[in-house]
């Protein structure tokens, strides 16, 4: 009884409120919400809008710190292949070309090697041994770049050095790949580390990947008669543009590897044909010399380095996700 | 006839070898992968003990040339490092994080969550000539929040996906329960959503902190690094990965020999984060 009346108080309140008082101007915004609900909704967004604009400030920040060398060196800054800091001429030519052969040797590596990991994960090892090797390929991804670096300069280089090299330049005397000193530090060491570094992100992107091949997929291929490899086969052809998503993915961290790479190098901005030869990446030049600049024109110049190497990782890792997104979801949305 | 049948085993046997073939192959690639884990680990191992003593975890770095000393400054310095990190990072990447489940369903939220993952692919090093725009070039001096605000940039993504992840895996019934109670949305999901899926995010954390502690690119030049003790952050300040680096490219025996000490501190401080996380996320999957 007490209830019913109150209910019917309440209502009366309401209808007398509406009468006296037009909707405050917060109620017009809320529309029927709660007020914790607006506040609450907007500061995720905020913090989400944070997220989004970072990049795009990233960005911003890198071209108005460089604009002194983007203004006096113009394209030439790509083209040009001198790196001189004493004569402040930066040209970044030697520096890209370090950067594209190591990753690209690198990845010539690590990829089939990666896929064929992927492909023993998720198509041939039984769950027993699924596991554990996937959680050990991860520790591999997870091991801090320097530690790599650590390892190259005091077992690497020193194996290619006194074995790998001279063994090279012994069997190949006339190959332009095998020239000059055998220091050890130099492209080979780099390429032999990169390719350690990205066949776990290879791997185990490629894993997701191929697991998210629909089973229909291979028990037709059984049903036919097909062999384990030619059911691998028909799921590799499956998964295609996401595996090349993974590749890429692998490439952006190529590219951007820097401890490691800087550690065994060699550093030396010089465009050589021989493997053994010192060499430069964009990120290991910004790791090297960024403490060393002086001058106004030297630090703009590195860090127009890095805008460079932000841009090219951007594109390859948009391009890389879009792949993997649309294989991930081909078949969440066509399931068979 | 024979001639047929004799094609059709040779067809039959020459299949069932490549595939024999092919599978051991992907086999050898899996142990080949093994291969640098099992030498680096090795090598870590064996060649940090040597120094690993109490005075590395209580005493100073010493001058060349005298033996002894420690990297009290380092390791402390790293765990300030991610601290601040954390204390930016966290945050930022809980909240964009719940947004991207609660309410990004638009297209707004579907850009956010691609930036994201092109954020976690952008080269730390970058990542620290942005701090170093951002905080050094102002300030006209290295400093330790420099540094740890690389490291939050860095470890925003990862914090942010999973916490996004963890979120879509609490079941939609629990929502609706705490909404037809009368709760508020922002209440229910908080209170609700969030602390059901709190150890999933504790594992997002983790990996983001983890991962920080084994940067070096972006600190080189944002907290430069420090022989000194030092706790001010407005300071620069010494970290495990950068005296890993400046030991390791030294002509000492002495630093190379502490350089593999440190790796080795530096690869038990990540692991006992990442052993936490292992911890947290099976009690998850048996409750």
């Amino acid at each position: 009884m007490n209830e019913t009346s109150d209910l019917i108080k309440a209502y009366l309140g309401k209808k007398d409120k509406g009468k006296n008082d037009s909707p405050s101007f917060i109620k017009k915004i809320l529309g029927n919400g709660n007020i914790g609900d607006f506040i609450f909704e907007r500061l995720t967004l905020l913090f989400a809008l944070l997220v989004f604009l970072l990049v795009l400030f990233m960005g911003w920040q890198m071209y108005s710190n460089s604009l002194l060398s983007i203004k006096k060196f113009g394209f030439h800054f790509l083209a040009n292949s001198t790196w001189d800091p004493v004569s402040e001429t930066f040209g970044a030519l030697p520096i890209i070309f370090g950067t594209v052969v190591s990753s690209f040797l690198g990845l010539l590596i690590a990829v089939p090697l990666g896929i064929s990991v992927a492909v023993f994960l998720s198509e041939v090892s039984p769950n027993w041994l699924e596991k554990p090797l996937s959680f050990l390929t991860e520790l591999l991804a997870g091991i801090p770049s320097v530690i790599y670096g650590l390892w190259g300069i005091f077992v690497l280089v020193p194996w290619l050095r006194d074995i790998v090299e001279p063994f090279l330049q012994n069997e190949f005397p006339n190959s332009p790949l095998f020239q000059g000193a055998t220091y050890g530090f130099g492209m080979l060491a780099a390429v032999i580390i990169l390719a350690i570094m990205v066949l776990p992100i290879i791997s185990s992107i490629s894993r997701d990947i191929l697991k998210s091949v629909p089973d229909s997929q291979r028990e037709a291929a059984y049903a036919l008669g097909a062999t384990k490899w030619e059911v691998t086969k028909i799921v590799l052809g499956n998964a295609k543009s996401g595996l090349l998503g993974a590749i890429m993915l692998g490439l952006g961290r190529a590219i951007g590897e820097t401890m490691a790479v800087t550690m065994v190098i060699g550093n030396s901005p010089k465009i050589s044909s021989s493997l053994f030869d010192p060499g430069y990446t964009m990120a290991s030049v910004l790791a090297n010399e960024f403490t060393e600049a002086t001058s106004d024109l030297y630090i703009n110049a590195l860090i127009e380095l890095a805008l460079v190497l932000f841009i090219i990782t951007i594109i390859i890792n948009i391009l890389a996700r879009l792949l993997v997104w649309s294989t991930e979801r081909k078949w969440k949305l066509n399931p068979i | 006839m024979e001639i047929k049948s004799n094609m059709k085993n040779f067809n039959y046997y020459r299949r069932k070898s490549t595939n024999y073939f092919m599978i051991s192959i992907s086999f050898l690639s899996a142990l080949v992968t093994l291969i640098p884990l099992i030498f680096i680990f090795y090598y870590t191992i064996s060649k940090g003990i040597a120094n690993l003593n109490l005075n590395f975890f209580t005493k100073l770095p010493t001058p060349v040339g005298e033996s002894g000393g420690g990297m009290v400054n380092a390791i402390v310095g790293t765990l300030i490092l991610i601290g601040i990190g954390g204390g930016v990072g966290i945050p930022v990447g809980i909240l964009s994080g719940t947004y991207l489940s609660e309410f990004g369903h638009n297209k707004f939220g579907f850009l956010v969550r691609f930036l994201t993952d092109v954020l976690s692919g952008i080269p730390s090093i970058v990542v620290g000539v942005v701090a170093y725009t951002l905080v050094v070039l102002p300030m006209k001096h290295f400093s330790a929040l420099a540094g740890g605000i690389a490291l939050a940039i860095l470890m925003i993504p990862t914090i942010t996906r999973t916490t996004e992840e963890m979120i879509k895996l609490v079941p939609q019934s629990y929502r609706e329960a705490g909404l037809a109670l009368g709760i508020p949305k922002w209440k229910t999901t908080i209170s609700i959503v969030l602390k059901t899926a709190w150890k999933g995010i504790a594992t997002g954390i983790l990996l983001g902190l983890s991962r920080a502690a084994g940067e070096t690119a972006p600190l080189l030049f944002t907290t430069l690094g420090n022989r000194f003790w030092s706790t001010n952050v407005f300071q620069p300040i010494a970290s495990l990965t950068v005296y890993i680096y400046e030991y390791s490219t030294s002509p000492f025996k002495d630093w190379n020999d502490q350089a593999w000490t440190a790796a080795l501190v530096l690869i038990l401080l990540i692991s006992v984060l990442s052993l936490t996380f292992r911890i947290i996320t099976r009690s998850k999957y048996k409750s």
